[in-house]
């Protein structure tokens, strides 16, 4: 397996235990308050038209001329990658909130009983939770499994490495019987991101015909080159907030003596 | 046609996200480095700091924008 095999081979692991994490969140905050039946078959259903979707993109994708692949996808990776990596330095600059999948479980609960009672056999409000939970999620992922498998002719390597992550997290999951919280998701989403916005940047330029200099070994100067950006970023980004923190405090203790003055006097 | 407009905004949301402008830049960096490609100039190094950049202003713009709104797909 080559070096960028197991890049992509990572990047749709991360990418896909990401969003399965966030699914299951979902399914089992329905499926425990209402039908399990139903929820599983919004399951089903989402899963059979995302593989519909990977079978359709996956063979006209691999028909485009390899650098015009390679710049379209690029591209897209890229802004992708962009976005997953900003989120996630604004998380780690304590900027964002970090994803609370408990939080989330219980407003999703929350949510269900407020929806009331299932009527008969059959829920439609846990199928379409459910559906709509996973067809969502795992778009994004079905988007990365079908560009960067056909970009480097390994569709195979990328559904395996998509499939590991979802089987991963459904075990997990179905031990815990409870939202997968100690799932350090916001570190699996920098490294998304850093790998997103890495191989977009390789494909990107490639596709508009540049040659990087060492070929596919550049990506071992780039991908270390964008992580220790954005952990730069995020470490201005923290010093920032903590100088503004720390600018507000001592706004407010210069002002303790004036309002104690104040109440003293009875102003 | 509110089914063709909504499919039209959730193409749109899905691909370029809460941030346009970085769609935008990226597109650019592309188009540069296809115009220095043509021009027979190397090309490869337009696209590192046009990442970095894009990244800092992205992260400039939200985190001017905090408690403006929600940021979350």
């Amino acid at each position: 397996m080559s070096g960028t095999e197991i890049g992509l081979a990572l990047s749709v692991f991360l990418a896909c235990a990401v969003e399965a994490v966030e699914a299951l969140t979902i399914v089992l905050a329905v499926g425990a308050t209402r039908s399990w039946r139903s929820a599983l078959s919004g399951v089903g259903a989402a899963t059979l038209a995302l593989a519909a979707i990977v079978a359709a993109l996956g063979p006209a994708l691999t028909s485009l001329p390899i650098d015009a692949l390679r710049l379209v996808v690029g591209g897209l990776l890229l802004i992708f990658g962009l976005q997953w990596l900003r989120k996630a330095v604004l998380r780690s600059a304590g900027l964002k909130a970090m994803h609370d999948e408990l939080a989330t479980f219980r407003e999703e609960r929350e949510a269900a009983r407020a929806a009331g009672k299932p009527h008969g056999g059959f829920d439609g409000y846990s199928f379409t939770i459910s559906f709509k939970g996973v067809l969502l999620e795992g778009l994004e992922v079905a988007f990365i499994v079908v560009t960067f498998g056909a970009n480097q002719h390994h569709v195979g390597v990328a559904a395996a490495a998509a499939a590991v992550a979802v089987l991963l997290v459904l075990v997990a999951g179905i031990a815990a019987r409870s939202p997968l919280s100690n799932v350090p998701e916001n570190t699996m989403k920098f490294a998304v991101g850093v790998m997103l916005s890495s191989f977009g940047m390789f494909w990107g330029a490639q596709g508009a015909g540049a040659s990087w200099p060492g070929d596919d070994a550049a990506l071992l100067a780039i991908v270390p080159s964008v992580l220790v950006m954005a952990l730069l970023m995020a470490r201005v980004l923290r010093g920032m907030t903590a100088g503004a923190h720390a600018a507000a405090l001592d706004t407010h203790a210069e002002h303790r003596p004036v309002e104690a003055a104040e109440q003293a006097v009875g102003a | 046609m509110m089914r063709v407009e909504m499919f039209l905004i959730g193409v749109w949301d899905f691909i370029v996200g809460d941030d346009w402008r970085t769609a935008l830049g990226v597109a650019l960096a592309l188009g540069v480095t296809a115009l220095l490609v043509a021009a027979n100039i190397a090309a490869w190094w337009v696209m590192p700091p046009s990442v970095c950049l894009l990244l800092a202003l992205s992260l400039r713009r939200a985190a001017a924008g905090v408690g403006h709104g929600p940021d979350e797909r």
